[in-house]
């Protein structure tokens, strides 16, 4: 081991530095974009849906998200409330810009602990093999069969009133996991046996060595369109039990503004600014993250490529 | 069908029974909040009287649902419970049964749950077939891109925007309900026509959202299925091209969407639970809504347990008939 090691470096031109490394790879990504218009869109909605929650506190006052914090209920779209006023006084403006942020909010966390268990119980499955394989999977599996919705309300209904959002994130997360699980688990088990897994082995790497430099850097595109994946189905999970009433009761996420106005309702009453403006932005949220996720898997399975043109 | 693959299915259906049973029980007990006590409370506070004797009042509720008893014991009675159906007493509409309620809803959502996912899955499955296939008119390409918006948005939110074109804008449509209030349902003619006409905005919003899945996933397998051998055979051999798309290509292309129906009936249904809410359907879901509302924790429970084993059931059942769709499909045998 020694020896060989010493000789390679020896012959090995010395590396780029990492800061020319980076600059060629962010030029490089900018010309793949332009190939790749499904990520390019989607990455553009999700920037813009981000800074709303970044830029909006310049222009208005977030205090204003809470009832009674707009002068007047009930007010059609304005100068003044440029998104109109609820039932209870919020401007609804303001409840985007302190709202939306805490519902991508929930729906990283959720998707980033999702993913991460997912990983975790795809390398122990596909690499260990054998009767843990057997429990992760037939867990997997089963907990696929059950409409998560359900599970999670039984769980939300018994918190309810008292969640917080950090709360509900980690209530989504408890069944994010399966699909992650289940796509690296069949991904590890395929390239298990290919022969660079093989020949490292061989030359004597530890197991979790081959996991993070071997298949880890193999597995990036499927990692990424798994969170995307795990992400979006968490805020669809979340915005559907707040749409039932199971969500932090005075925060005002999108769900729970649509819950108000449901339950108030805006809609026969006429005030459709109230329940637009949290459909039209999840909208866009889901969109984007579909044209992502067709943009990653693009990446993923480069044969796609001929047969999508 | 190897006998080792049906036994691992069965055991997954069962496993799944006793697992949300089992949660059932349980993360109601790791809670702190009583459902007993905490619905005499709200009663207490709606009825603006302060009973004296809560403490007593609590017990002896306790002892008429077997609260009092050790925890294992309740486990199993709970456990003979759920699979018996006995889902107890209803919290705010007692003393309705938790099944009744269940029960009288199940049929709406049944219904309009079974006819919106076959409509969605056949017009789906078509559009995509179409979409894909190199000689359908031109104008089918056009619709790959609102098809793939809608399928991304949820269904209650689509629900939401129909509701308010159809229903409260040009008002052609109903706005709530499953048929007129104050008409006793009956078997007649034209309350079956006011069923469908108020069925029909709940069902376009399963439809439309449903419609965009279905047709991507056909439409991707259809390209696979075009570059087949067996296809330029038949061109070659000179068949007419309707009767390649039909049996050639449709046959073959189609068969992984049951697989994806048997895995997607879960979204639709957790989906249908929510557009039921939105056009206050007299459904499971509306019922469910209602008792989250009430802290009805029986009737919750009770619902979520039947939608579990009945959504089992249908997997399971679609998952045994796969292999007599599909010839080339013997479990056991990888």
């Amino acid at each position: 081991m020694e020896t060989i090691t010493a000789n390679t470096a020896e012959v090995i031109a010395p590396l780029p530095s990492w800061r020319e490394r980076t600059g060629e790879r962010a030029g490089s990504f900018g010309m793949y974009l332009r190939r790749n218009p499904a990520l390019a869109i989607g990455l553009v909605i999700l920037i813009l849906l981000l800074s709303i929650g970044i830029v909006g506190p310049l222009f208005v006052d977030t205090a204003q998200a809470q009832p009674g914090g707009a002068s007047y209920p009930e007010l059609a779209p304005s100068r003044e409330y440029p998104l109109g006023t609820d039932y209870l006084g919020r401007n609804l403006f303001a409840v985007v810009v302190a709202g939306l942020p805490l519902t991508l909010r929930v729906g990283v966390i959720a998707g980033l602990v999702g993913t991460v268990i997912g990983i975790i119980l795809g390398f122990v499955a596909g690499y260990t093999g054998g009767a843990t394989d057997n429990v992760i999977r037939t867990l997997a599996d089963m907990l696929l069969t059950v409409p998560g919705l359900m599970v999670l309300i039984v769980l939300a209904s018994t918190i309810k009133g008292s969640i917080t959002v950090d709360q509900m994130a980690l209530v989504v997360a408890s069944l994010a996991w399966m699909w992650p699980t289940r796509t690296i688990r069949s991904q590890v088990l395929s390239m298990r046996e290919r022969a660079y897994v093989q020949m490292a082995k061989m030359s004597g790497m530890k197991a979790w060595e081959i996991i993070f430099y071997e298949l880890m850097p193999n597995l990036l595109p499927y990692l990424a369109a798994s969170f995307v994946g795990a992400v979006g189905s968490a805020v669809l999970a979340s915005v559907g039990l707040e749409a039932l009433g199971l969500g932090p009761q005075n925060a005002p996420t999108m769900g729970m503004t649509i819950y108000w106005a449901i339950s108030d309702n805006a809609l026969i009453r006429g005030l459709w600014w109230w329940w637009m403006t949290p459909i039209v932005l999840l909208m866009l949220f889901f969109v984007s993250l579909m044209l992502i996720s067709t943009g990653l898997d693009e990446i993923a399975n480069p044969r796609i490529r001929r047969s999508t043109t | 069908m190897g006998g080792k693959y049906l036994l691992r299915r069965i055991g997954l259906f069962f496993l799944v029974l006793w697992g949300a049973a089992t949660l059932n029980f349980f993360i109601p007990r790791l809670s702190s909040t009583d459902p007993i006590r905490s619905r005499l409370a709200t009663m207490a506070v709606s009825s603006g009287y302060v009973q004296s004797n809560v403490e007593e009042l609590v017990r002896t509720y306790q002892a008429k649902f077997g609260l009092d008893q050790p925890l294992y014991l309740q486990y199993l009675r709970y456990l003979k419970d759920m699979f018996t159906f006995n889902f107890g007493y209803s919290l705010s509409l007692y003393p309705a049964q938790v099944l009744d309620l269940v029960l009288r809803a199940l049929p709406w959502t049944i219904g309009l749950l079974l006819v919106s996912t076959l409509m969605a899955f056949i017009v789906g499955t078509l559009f995509g077939a179409l979409m894909a296939w190199p000689k359908s008119p031109r104008f089918f390409g056009a619709f790959a891109a609102p098809l793939l918006t809608l399928s991304a948005v949820p269904h209650y939110l689509l629900g939401l925007i129909l509701l308010y074109l159809f229903a409260f804008t040009i008002k052609a449509l109903p706005l709530y309900g499953g048929y007129p209030a104050g008409i006793e349902p009956t078997l007649s003619l034209p309350f079956i026509f006011t069923i469908m006409r108020h069925a029909i905005l709940p069902a376009a919003s399963i439809v439309l959202a449903e419609v965009g899945f279905w047709s991507l996933g056909m439409r991707s397998m259809m390209i696979t299925t075009e570059g087949e051998d067996y296809m330029l055979f038949a061109e070659a051999r000179g068949l007419r091209n309707p009767f390649i798309f039909a049996r050639y290509a449709l046959r073959n292309a189609m068969l992984p969407q049951y697989t994806s129906l048997a895995l997607s009936i879960g979204r639709i249904v957790s989906g249908s639970v929510l557009v039921e809410v939105i056009f206050t359907y007299p459904g499971v879901g509306s019922l469910l809504y209602t008792a989250i509302k009430g802290s009805d924790y029986f009737v919750i429970y009770g619902i979520v347990f039947m939608i579990i084993i009945t959504l089992g059931l249908a997997t399971l059942v679609l998952d045994l008939v796969y292999p007599l769709l599909d010839p080339r499909i013997r479990y056991g045998k990888a």
